[in-house]
């Protein structure tokens, strides 16, 4: 196995790691942080949507999908150049102006990727120069017999998606309409058994980056504290 | 089951039966009526004049015949009529309705005498009595490879393509070979029409070097640009010259199967194709061991459901899949691995129905046509404002100013030229100033717009640059997929932001927010949707800035287009009594007689729609367009009441 190892420099660091392997994961592993939203480990085909995780490779014009891309020997990565660290920022602004921004209420709080890259990126959750662009949608989605889910809290990353398709039974979500109006779309109602399976799996709810999709029975309490606590 | 002949000997006998059959038709003693029913010709009513002919001939118990050919590509002059009567040369008419039709057949097909020469375009074949086709700019400068025979030909009957050499590059490049197919198409540097202008010949060597059992090609006629109607044109036309590219190109590749993507809102493209594909399976011109070799080709039509980024390869072949329709990251390109893993080449229905040519004519003479980097001829649906709109095909090296001057006419009305979007939603505005810009995939990205699928929108004075980002813009972010950051919010705001300005309510600094996002979105996006949706944005911002800030600080649209910043009047002067067009058009009651007997507008009640100014007759010319709407000259109008009548 070691004769598959290879070098390639991340910011002014060397790091060995098996070739052919994703450039990401490598970079997270050796504590190089780059934030990422869609992306999780062990995908074969990273669908590379957020665009968070872009970075500046020797000998490509453009930044690249760090993501999809896979190492070879001698790659030499810049991870935070002003350029890229000006196009993450703007990807990071533009997913939160459609945001709710409703971080003290949202059971993801304290837990929430955007959070964690807000502080990474220095920046606020709630963008001043970008207008505000409220989705059409209401605030939650109920019809699910186990999940629930708030469209406006929703980044698109399709990571429960990607869960959920890995599973034998698979696939109960899949995203719906298109463009601004994209949504995740949950099959299943408490007349369909196939549903059942939902109950003790949760695994989507599990790898949403955000507040998003939550198991009915978790968010039914943590609602309850936080009235509980609204009244006091 | 393989014939002793070759591909060739086995193609004369169907080409000698062929021009056999034509050439009866081309000589027969009754005359020929060819009326163009591509989309655009029904539209325009070809259907109606079928009828009018119909009946007419009845009425006189004249015998002729009527027959059914694509789009000549000229759509100010539909419905186009080609008559073939016996003693005279072929004649092209236009603007051809059930009356004119009528006239025609008693004139001109009942006494022989008169040959109309009010609708009269020209005649085909040079004559003496008649004005040729030549003597026109249009026809003139026109270098008509690919369309070479739309609109003379009867899309649903093989034989008249069959009489004109049809599937003999086919032969040809079944006897001498796939890998020679592949030379002449890569020395001839045939590049991608689709848009970005890819060469052909190297998608195909990719996926011919890869080994595997199976491969695809793949022809693109997912045509969804606002404006842009060549490849549909192509296929209703002259479906079975893009069924011979498609042919060449799996051979070339080592494909055995080839589909033809083609979008539901085309429905008679697809009704057209499917049977192209049945005649020339019976011909034995596609299917199994064509035209007795040992290559065989499954074709079949695919229907498109009507997504803009399934134009994208990769969205495409998502779609094709029966996923949704989004794209995905490359590489893996197509080329390598594509529907279901196998190797896939797409190809634009422009491109593929340019590789017959270049088979039969050798690369060199394809290279002698357009310049060194983009050989060959461009297609351009040229609209707009325009005298002559329609399909103009081009050596590639002429000047926007030839295209939209010299072929198609000018600006209509004697208005000035302010600008052209080229290259659709994705491509950029150019103002007239570089109206020398050459027109190839190089020289235009230099200027910012791109070769894209061919759209070419003409813009006179009354347009406003702003207006032109915010409706592209609102379009590209409308058909975004939604799969990454950039395109589906990035183009979201662009639009907001250009809406903001257009309604008077946009801020200077955002002028820096648009271009900081268009640079972002270019980089950052995932598909070229995303990558190319920005340009307009950034042409109008870089050539029409002055616009911009006219619109945010002064609330001013200078074209006078934008309505919440514009205002109407009628000018006293020239409103004449007594005359009251405007008062009946008005759908809000806004016009009022004033006490001297004139109009005038109720600004309140106005919702701007123009109307009144195109109903005021010419000779009074009175209404007047204003911005911003405080420009509005005060000219003491009083309403007509019964006070100030008597005095």
């Amino acid at each position: 196995m070691s004769d598959n190892l290879i070098t390639i420099t991340v910011d002014e660091q060397k790091i060995k790691a098996l070739a052919g392997a994703f450039l990401l994961p490598v970079c997270l592993e050796n504590d190089i942080y780059i934030p990422n939203l869609c992306f999780l480990k062990g995908m074969d085909d990273p669908p590379a949507s957020c665009r968070l995780c872009m970075v500046e490779i020797a000998g490509e014009d453009e930044p690249v999908a760090s993501c999809r891309c896979r190492i070879s020997e001698g790659m030499e990565v810049k991870t935070n150049s002003d350029e890229i660290l000006r196009l993450r920022q703007l990807a990071f602004r533009l997913l939160v102006s459609t945001n709710d921004g409703s971080c003290r209420t949202c059971i993801a709080n304290h837990g929430c990727e955007l959070q964690k890259i807000a502080k990474f990126l220095h920046q606020p959750l709630r963008t001043k120069r970008l207008r505000h662009i409220d989705r059409d949608y209401p605030k939650f989605i109920n019809t699910h017999p186990f999940l629930i889910y708030e469209p406006k809290k929703c980044v698109l990353c399709g990571r429960c998606v990607h869960v959920c398709g890995q599973l034998e039974k698979g696939y109960k979500l899949d995203f719906a309409q298109r463009g601004m109006d994209s949504i995740v779309s949950l099959f299943g109602s408490d007349l369909d058994p196939a549903s059942q399976d939902c109950e003790t799996c949760l695994a989507c709810t599990e790898v949403c980056p955000v507040g998003a999709l939550s198991s009915k029975v978790k968010w039914q309490s943590f609602t309850a504290e936080i009235e509980a606590k609204a009244k006091k | 089951m393989k014939s002793p002949n070759s591909p060739k000997e086995h193609l004369m006998v169907q080409a000698e039966r062929a021009q056999g059959r034509v050439k009866e038709l081309k000589e027969s003693p009754i005359p020929v009526i060819y009326v163009g029913c591509a989309t655009c010709g029904l539209a325009a009513g070809a259907l109606e004049t079928i009828a009018g002919f119909e009946t007419v001939l009845k009425e006189n118990g004249i015998e002729a015949r009527i027959e059914k050919v694509g789009c000549l590509g000229h759509c100010y002059a539909e419905p186009l009529v080609i008559i073939q009567n016996p003693g005279f040369p072929p004649l092209l008419y236009q603007k051809i309705g059930a009356g004119e039709a009528g006239i025609l057949v008693r004139s001109f097909l009942k006494d022989g005498s008169d040959p109309c020469y009010e609708y009269l375009i020209g005649s085909l074949e040079a004559d003496e009595n008649f004005p040729t086709l030549m003597d026109y700019p249009r026809y003139l400068y026109e270098n008509r490879v690919v369309m070479e025979h739309c609109g003379l030909i009867d899309p649903e009957d093989i034989d008249s393509f069959l009489a004109v050499g049809g599937y003999s590059s086919l032969a040809q490049g079944l006897e001498k070979g796939g890998a020679w197919v592949l030379d002449e198409v890569m020395a001839a540097n045939l590049r991608g029409r689709g848009g970005a202008g890819f060469p052909a010949g190297r998608k195909w060597k990719i996926a011919r070097g890869i080994e595997k059992s199976s491969k695809l090609v793949i022809c693109n006629g997912d045509e969804g640009d606002p404006g842009a109607y060549m490849d549909r044109t192509l296929l209703e036309s002259n479906p079975h010259q893009v069924l011979e590219g498609l042919a060449l190109a799996a051979l070339a590749v080592g494909a055995e199967r080839a589909l033809l993507y083609i979008r539901a809102e085309y429905p008679l493209a697809v009704k057209i194709m499917e049977r192209a594909i049945v005649e020339a399976q019976e011909k034995n011109l596609l299917g199994a061991d064509i035209m007795g070799s040992d290559f065989s080709l499954e074709v079949s039509v695919f229907q498109g459901s009507g997504a803009f980024v399934c134009g994208e390869e990769t969205a495409l072949i998502e779609s094709l899949a029966g996923n949704r329709g989004m794209p995905q990251p490359r590489p893996p390109y197509p080329a390598v691995a594509g529907l279901n893993g196998l190797p896939t080449v797409i190809n634009n229905v422009k491109t593929l129905s340019t590789v017959p040519s270049i088979i039969r004519n050798g690369h060199q003479w394809f290279r002698s046509i357009g310049t060194e980097e983009s050989p060959g001829t461009a297609i351009f649906s040229v609209v707009g404002e325009v005298e002559y709109p329609g399909l103009v095909e081009v050596p590639m090296g002429v000047t926007l100013e030839h295209l939209v001057v010299d072929i198609c006419g000018g600006i209509k009305d004697g208005k000035e030229l302010k600008a052209v979007q080229i290259g659709g939603p994705s491509g950029g505005c150019l103002p007239a100033s570089l109206m020398d810009t050459i027109i190839d995939f190089d020289s235009l990205k230099k200027v910012g717009a791109m070769m894209g699928s061919g759209g070419l929108v003409v813009m006179n004075e009354d347009t406003c640059m702003v207006e032109v980002a915010r409706y592209f813009t609102d379009f590209t972010q409308g058909e975004s997929c939604g799969k990454c950051t950039f395109c589906r919010i990035g183009t979201r705001h662009l639009r907001e932001i250009l809406k903001s300005i257009t309604v008077g309510e946009g801020r200077m600094e955002e002028l820096a927010d648009l271009e900081e996002l268009s640079q972002a979105i270019i980089k950052g996006s995932l598909c070229s949707l995303g990558k190319t949706a920005p340009n307009p944005v950034l042409t109008t911002l870089r050539f029409f800035r002055d616009e911009y800030v006219a619109h945010i600080e002064e609330k001013r649209c200078p074209a006078k287009m934008c309505r919440p910043l514009i205002a109407f009047y009628i000018d006293l002067e020239p409103c004449a009594r007594g005359c009251d067009a405007c008062v009946a058009c008005c759908p809000t009651d806004a016009i009022f007689t004033t006490s001297n007997r004139k109009k005038a507008i109720d600004q309140e009640k106005c919702v701007k729609c123009g109307e009144c100014v195109y109903v005021c007759p010419p000779e009074y010319d009175a209404v007047r367009r204003v911005s911003p709407p405080e420009m509005i000259p005060d000219q003491g109008v009083e309403p007509l009441t019964e006070k100030n009548e008597s005095e």
